[in-house]
């Protein structure tokens, strides 16, 4: 199936998110946040909790003082280590316990303190980079089959009970599995520590969690013979840091997009902006793929004119991860299959949204979600419309398959409702294999003319949005009907301006180019 | 008296369909236990339709059997909120006449919940199900404070706008984090004294009216309930407090 696809407009699109993306990559630039500096200390080794929980990258950051935070958190650990000789996790414990005094490492001169460290930040991304060659080499060896790859949740707020439903999930044929975070988490700015058995509405994200999953499903990868993967949640006031325990954890993909976070979680967008671009970097050399959330635009505005503002968001999406360094491969732009179940020709409309999508990003893992907003307590319809989802996707060759659940309106997963959800997805994808290839799309038809509709629109969509600026936009409610001002929100004191001697090893290591200009 | 059972293909029969898991690897004797359970259930003549592997060890049933068992319908009496709605310009018709201001209704997903489908459905503009949100209402003064509000905050809000009506919604039910987030509402309301002059309700997909009365709430509102039922309900109700309040 082929849609006639105006390429000049796309171009401008194109050129269009660009000159959306300018102004705040600028502040970007300028800017650092608490969660990037933990991310910078958890990738130094800085792991483990003090006093009552608290995790000890957060409580090297409140020992810093303005002024010391605006230099960098690396800057303080790498004084630490020229003067007293010990590892990273050492001076952050000696310095949270005031047995290493911040006044004295005031006097190690910066450049000792950055040679000292350097080695040490070749070795944290030699560790990630090995991780990325373990996966690519699990991959050729155990195959994980052809897309669309079947995604199903597990939610039980209990890690061993997850353990449970995930190797059952992955028997029963799913192929990525993401682990749902307990609905509070993306607020707390921090990340809680060790494993846990409760949560509501999901499961904690910790690196202990993820561990104990990643161990669990590397075994059932070996048994079916193909690699499982695993997905968390990269969003929140952690952005950073979740990126890089996921890194270090071997985490396969995350879902990383700051505008959820901005007009679902209302957290503060210059806070979330700067976070993403961190994250984005260190998902690049991870080799994680992230997920964007532009699907859930439609869970609460309407599906059929949100078309336009959800491609708008995926060429402002696509523009944001290239400037963090990140290959259209690991770019899961996000849709979902939302259109009113009554609404005549909506299935027509959807595959004209999906292939759309599929045309214009064609190397992008695209990420497909089902229908939730029109689910209700009639599983019956439910599964039919999951069944009408699972066609439209493999139809126009989506590629991360968010298996939809019957029980979808009721509960989180019952362990039943996984198995039926996988089997509806393998019945529909494998008897309709080649459909897509199959079929014309007729000329000025109804899926044509809806493509171009969305299109043209789209175009619309981003001048408005350039023309005021991102932050104006999203205050205007340009996105999801819903409106954010850049000064609101939470998680807004933890943003600071960098000081002109600030230091972050890993965005030095990672973009060369970008922090000699 | 008039007594009613499932009914399959003929009166009284009593058929009913299950469909369940049971963690233990497919065999016939899975196919067994399966059937003995849904004897010990109280059901009849069950038949194992579908037994299988889900996974290693887990097997999915989908089971038939009757039930002797039936209810008598002439002794429910369920408490419905809003059985006759008023449409969106009675409603408003209704405020000018009985309240001659704009009334304030201010909503949130309260506690960590952060799904919004609720309080969307009734509060913006669109609505739902072409019933339109209270947004659209020309006499009220709509706020949707959107998702993971605290208590705190929402009852803050209300003092600060004089807030005539608060909708308070929660979709995720996950071990009774509902009840406990809805009643620390409800205690707020009342040790802040706003319960006099305040409409409080609750909603999402898990929520009766009755339920919600236990809880103190003034109403409760479940599936498929329409804004312009939340509406007709409040005005009504808020006419009450205030007359109450004078008298």
């Amino acid at each position: 199936m082929e849609l006639r696809v105006d390429s000049l407009r796309v171009d401008r699109c194109r050129s269009l998110a660009r000159s959306i993306a300018d102004p705040v990559h600028g502040f970007i630039a300028a800017h650092s946040t608490v969660s990037v500096e933990r991310a910078v200390l958890r990738l130094l080794g800085i792991d483990g909790v003090v006093g009552e929980e608290i995790p000890l990258a957060n409580a090297v950051l409140e020992r810093l003082d303005e002024g010391q935070r605006a230099l960098g958190a690396a800057r303080w650990i790498g004084a630490g280590v020229a003067e007293t000789g010990h590892t990273p996790p050492d001076v952050a414990r000696e310095v949270v316990e005031g047995r290493l005094a911040l006044e004295t490492l005031e006097m190690t001169p910066p450049e000792m303190a950055r040679a000292v460290l350097r080695p040490l930040v070749v070795e944290a991304l030699d560790r990630v980079r090995a991780r990325r060659t373990e996966r690519e080499t699990a991959l050729m060896r155990l195959p994980q089959g052809e897309p669309p790859l079947l995604y199903v949740i597990v939610a039980s707020g209990n890690i061993y009970e997850d353990r449970v439903a995930a190797v059952a999930a992955a028997e029963a044929g799913a192929q990525i599995i993401a682990v749902i975070r307990s609905t509070g988490q993306s607020l707390l700015d921090y990340v809680p520590y060790g494993a846990t058995t409760e949560g509501f509405g999901g499961t904690y994200a910790t690196q202990e969690n993820f561990r104990i999953m990643r161990a669990a499903l590397d075994e059932v990868s070996e048994r079916l013979g193909r690699y499982v993967m695993l997905t968390n949640y990269a969003s929140g006031l952690c952005m950073p840091e979740i990126a890089a325990m996921a890194a270090i954890e071997r985490l396969d993909m995350l879902l990383n997009d700051s505008m959820y976070g901005i007009l679902f979680r209302d957290i503060n967008m210059k806070r979330t902006f700067v976070d993403q671009h961190f994250s984005r970097m260190l998902n690049a050399a991870a080799g994680i793929v992230i997920n964007t959330g532009e699907d859930n635009y439609l869970t609460t505005a309407d599906a059929v004119e949100q078309a336009p503002a959800v491609l708008a968001s995926q060429f402002i999406n696509e523009e944001f991860a290239h400037r963090a360094g990140m290959p259209d491969a690991q770019i899961g732009l996000g849709d979902a299959y939302e259109i009113d179940p009554a609404l005549t020709d909506g299935f027509l409309y959807q595959v004209a949204q999906a292939q759309l999508a599929r045309q214009i990003f064609p190397h992008a893992p695209l990420k497909y979600m089902p229908p939730t907003k029109h689910m209700t307590g009639n599983i019956f319809k439910g599964h039919l419309m999951d069944a009408m989802f699972n066609l439209t996707s493999v139809m126009t060759g989506q590629t991360i398959h968010l298996c939809g659940m019957m029980t979808e309106a009721i509960h989180t997963p019952f362990l039943g409702d996984r198995a039926l959800s996988l089997e509806n997805a393998r019945y529909v994808m494998n008897s309709a294999r080649h459909f897509g290839d199959e079929i014309v799309v007729k000329p000025d038809g109804i899926i044509d003319r809806r493509a171009r509709w969305v299109l043209e629109e789209c175009e619309r969509h981003l001048e408005r949005v350039a023309e005021r600026g991102l932050m104006a936009a999203i205050e205007a409610k340009a996105f999801a009907d819903v409106s954010r001002a850049p000064e609101g929100g939470r998680g807004v004191e933890g943003v600071f301006a960098k000081a002109p001697a600030y230091w972050n090893p890993f965005e030095e290591a990672l973009h060369p180019a970008e922090m000699a200009r | 008296m008039r007594l009613v059972r499932p009914y399959g293909d003929t009166i009284d029969d009593g058929a009913v369909q299950l469909s369940f898991t049971l963690p233990m690897p497919w065999s016939e004797a899975a196919d067994e236990a399966a059937r003995q359970l849904v004897g010990k259930m109280g059901f009849s003549d069950a038949a194992v339709v579908e037994g299988r592997s889900i996974a290693s060890n887990f097997s999915l049933f989908v089971v038939y059997a009757h039930t002797p068992a039936s209810v008598d319908v002439s002794q429910i009496t369920v408490d419905a909120p809003a059985p006759h709605a008023m449409s969106l310009d009675e409603v408003d018709a209704f405020i000018r006449r009985e309240f001659r201001r704009k009334l304030v209704v201010a909503g949130a997903c309260i506690g960590t919940d952060a799904h919004t489908v609720g309080i969307d459905a009734i509060m913006n503009m669109k609505g739902c199900h072409g019933d339109y949100g209270l947004e659209r209402y020309h006499e009220l003064e709509a706020y949707n404070l959107g998702s993971q509000v605290s208590a705190e905050e929402l009852v803050r809000f209300a003092q600060e706008r004089r807030v005539d009506v608060l909708l308070a919604s929660q979709v995720v039910t996950q071990k009774g984090s509902d009840v406990r987030t809805f009643t620390a509402l409800a205690e707020l309301v009342e040790a802040e004294g706003l319960r006099e002059r305040v409409v409080l309700i609750c909603g999402g997909p898990r929520v009766t009216n009755l339920l919600a009365q236990e809880l103190g709430f003034d109403a409760g509102f479940g599936r498929g309930t329409l804004p312009s039922e939340v509406a007709t309900f409040f005005v009504h109700r808020l006419r009450e407090k205030l007359l109450y309040a004078r008298a």
